[in-house]
């Protein structure tokens, strides 16, 4: 009898147990000073940067309280799938990180975040972000995000010791493709890697600077809104090109990534790395001189043409803090938090009314080339395409990285943009 | 890896069990304890293993390929596309190499180990240990180490493997490892092997610890070959054994995730199976596509173990 009665009462605390875990998630909400920031920006230049930002929203914003809804891992993969299920669940943070751009698609049709037109033009922002920039973040006729921060993506990094070691005059600018790809075979021929190359999303950066290259910027940003041919004869011709850089790369690719084949340049055994401009940390922690320990130059055939990328901070739809979500927008779009932001992160403002006096050397190159240059959506960080789009293209860049078939490549390709274009 | 080894072993006193009383029948208050006990297993289970799986077949059918909620009733379209999609065939054949290649590998190579330290080696419990060991480690943390072991660059930058070969002069043997396209996931099938061949090994050695010095003695006294004895006497027993560790194996074999993750990442195309294009399915959102290969991999695991518990089932019945 006692045992039954206490098997009873195990039973019971059993089942209670479950009970309360079931409803143990929802007791976060409450205090509506709160400002929960969901980002990947767990750590180096980048948690540096987002300290950076934290001061000034503190400074500006006394009576809010900023919360760290960092997820660290994956490059950005892990925290984009927990954001997901909490989206689909009806708990979005204040506000969360997102590549600017065509990479907001899926969140938009989904409903899951807020158009912030009518912000723009209440706060001015119109006024304080270049043209290009707004022109190129509007989706549907509307802005989605504020941007934090801008990248460029299609630079070009060379070690000029190694090769002056080739034979080949280090300040030599190449205006195509051709030029530049003459000048790698040579190199290789010396028996030094041309040009380092890490992993697929790394092989999909160069494609795209590729792509850019030899189309041109208006044929390129066609590629996204369907005015060019993918199945057409000049992206076969680009694709060949592809093919011929690719042969001209460190065989490892697939074990290594991006800090890698930086590496590999600055040790002086590869000539040429394509990436984008956070690469310039890189360079800066291992105390590299600009000019003279490497040089920083638009990817051959892209000069005048400035391929970004952007950070940007969105507002969930039924957020839990609209307030609170709104001031943070505040900070990310002000001077002072653009300012304090890039600086510490190694990118630039997007704002054009930031004070840039004490930025670094290779930021005040890239600082007047926003200013001045076309500007154009990167394809493998989210400013160009869906998400959709964007995993569709690195599977097929993967598959011609292990079998080299440049015409399955460019159909992988057409077939891409059948499934994802936008209508 | 707490996977047990049901009926490999036979239990003892099993048949020494005393019978339950025959007066005291089910239906009483006895059965509200036991009942009580058991229902919390039995609602987790329900809900957090059918329940979802119940869940993720629904969704594979539904046409669901964005974040956002379902466009309708798809059927089986999601299957359809995905029997017809070439990337998805190559995935499930080197998912069939791997398993194919793990399987032989560690069979051969636990029986091996087993059948010398059974033959009452020198220093058996220390190279039971050793066998042991790698199984401690996660394959995520081996993967780490295997990336690099496995890495393909050859002649001045090679690393790992690859290195070792150049430093012993025997260069032909340097090989691009899991990017080949054809046979690059045997390459992912060389860390498993090391990882568990010692705990095949440790299965055959209870087995071969479970058969009586007295069978041997008989049949050498009939005659029998030390070939024969094998043959007739010490397979037959072992095969219990033997068919366990193909169903451990085999099923941790199609599960195959973290260790592709750790050495080659979710984008290689050359080490791709289905459990890694689930991942990348689920990331961008494509919710039917993903559950659709989810439920083929449970298909794919269920044709190779539910003969097995329907066996073991019967077996039990019928002691």
């Amino acid at each position: 009898m006692n045992a039954t009665r206490k098997a009873l009462a195990a039973g019971l605390a059993a089942l209670s147990l479950l009970a309360v875990s079931a409803c143990g998630s929802d007791s976060e909400s409450g205090s509506t000073n709160e400002v929960e920031v969901f980002t990947w920006w767990a750590e180096g230049s980048e948690k540096a940067g987002l300290d950076a930002l934290v001061k000034v929203f503190d400074d500006q914003n006394p009576d809010l309280k900023f919360v760290n809804g960092a997820v660290a891992g994956g490059a950005g993969s892990d925290a984009k799938n927990v954001l997901q299920s909490r989206l689909q669940n009806g708990e979005p943070p204040a506000t969360f990180q997102a590549h600017a751009g065509a990479e907001l698609t899926d969140y938009i049709n989904a409903g899951q975040i807020e158009d912030l037109t009518d912000l723009y033009e209440e706060k001015g922002w119109n006024e304080r972000f270049p043209e290009g920039l707004l022109e190129r973040l509007k989706q549907d006729g509307g802005i989605y995000s504020v941007p934090s921060n801008i990248h460029r993506a299609n630079v070009l990094w060379a070690n000029p010791a190694v090769l002056e070691k080739a034979g080949i005059d280090a300040n030599k600018t190449y205006d195509s493709l051709d030029a530049w790809i003459a000048d790698l075979k040579k190199i290789k021929a010396k028996g030094i890697i041309p040009l380092s190359i890490a992993t697929d999303w790394t092989q999909v950066h160069l494609l795209e600077s590729v792509l850019l290259a030899d189309l041109g910027a208006e044929a390129y940003n066609g590629l996204w809104d369907g005015t060019t041919d993918w199945s057409g004869s000049e992206v076969e011709a680009a694709l060949a090109k592809y093919s011929t850089l690719l042969s001209l790369t460190n065989t490892d690719r697939q074990g290594l990534d991006w800090p890698d084949a930086t590496q590999l340049v600055i040790d002086g055994q590869a000539a040429f790395n394509v990436m984008g401009d956070w690469a310039e940390a890189a360079f800066q922690e291992q105390k590299k001189t600009l000019g003279t320990d490497y040089t920083a130059t638009p990817v051959p055939g892209t000069a005048g043409v400035f391929d970004f990328l952007a950070d940007s901070f969105t507002m969930p739809v039924d957020g839990p803090n609209p307030e609170g979500t709104e001031a943070w927008l505040d900070t990310i779009a002000s001077d002072e938090g653009q300012v304090a932001f890039n600086k510490a992160k190694g990118s630039i403002p997007a704002s054009t009314t930031a004070d840039t006096a004490d930025f670094n050397e290779y930021q005040q190159t890239a600082i007047k080339s926003w200013a001045e240059d076309e500007i154009v959506s990167s394809l493998a960080h989210g400013a160009a395409t869906s998400v959709n789009w964007l995993t569709d293209i690195t599977a097929a860049v993967a598959k011609f990285g292990s079998n080299n078939d440049v015409a399955g490549l460019q159909e992988g390709l057409v077939e891409a943009a059948e499934d994802n274009k936008p209508e | 890896m707490s996977s047990t080894v049901p009926g490999a072993v036979k239990r003892p006193g099993r048949s020494q069990q005393p019978r339950r009383p025959r007066g005291r029948r089910p239906g009483g208050r006895g059965w509200v304890a036991p009942v009580l006990l058991i229902l919390p297993t039995v609602i987790v289970i329900g809900v957090f293993v059918y329940g979802l799986i119940g869940s993720n077949i629904h969704t594979s059918l539904q046409d669901r390929h964005n974040i956002g909620p379902s466009q309708g009733f798809a059927g089986l379209d999601n299957y359809r596309d995905l029997f017809t999609d070439d990337d998805f065939i190559y995935s499930l054949r080197n998912l069939m190499l791997y398993t194919a290649t793990f399987l032989v590998g560690t069979l051969s190579l636990g029986f091996l180990w087993a059948w010398l330290l059974e033959r009452k080696a020198r220093g058996e419990s220390l190279f039971r240990a050793i066998y042991l060991f790698p199984m401690a480690v996660s394959f995520v943390a081996s993967g780490v180490v295997w990336r690099w072991l496995l890495n393909n660059a050859e002649g001045d930058r090679a690393s790992g493997l690859n290195r070792l070969f150049e430093t012993l002069h025997l260069d032909f043997l340097q090989n691009p490892w899991w990017t080949n396209e054809r046979w690059g996931i045997l390459a992912i099938a060389v860390p498993a092997i090391w990882q568990l061949s010692g705990y095949v090994m440790a299965l055959f050695l209870a087995g071969f610890r479970g058969i009586p010095e007295e069978l041997r003695e008989a049949a050498r006294i009939d005659g029998a070959s030390e070939w024969q004895l094998y043959r007739h006497v010490i397979f037959p027993q072992l095969s219990p054994v033997a068919l366990s560790a193909i169903i451990i194996i085999g099923h941790m074999s199609l599960k195959v995730f973290d260790l592709i993750m750790a050495i080659a990442g979710q984008t290689n195309y050359t080490t791709q199976v289905p459990a890694t294009q689930m991942w990348v399915e689920f990331t961008r959102g494509d919710y039917a596509k993903s559950a659709a290969i989810g439920t083929v991999l449970l298909l794919i695991v269920a044709i190779l173990i539910v003969p097995y518990l329907v066996s073991t089932y019967r077996q039990e019945r019928r002691r």
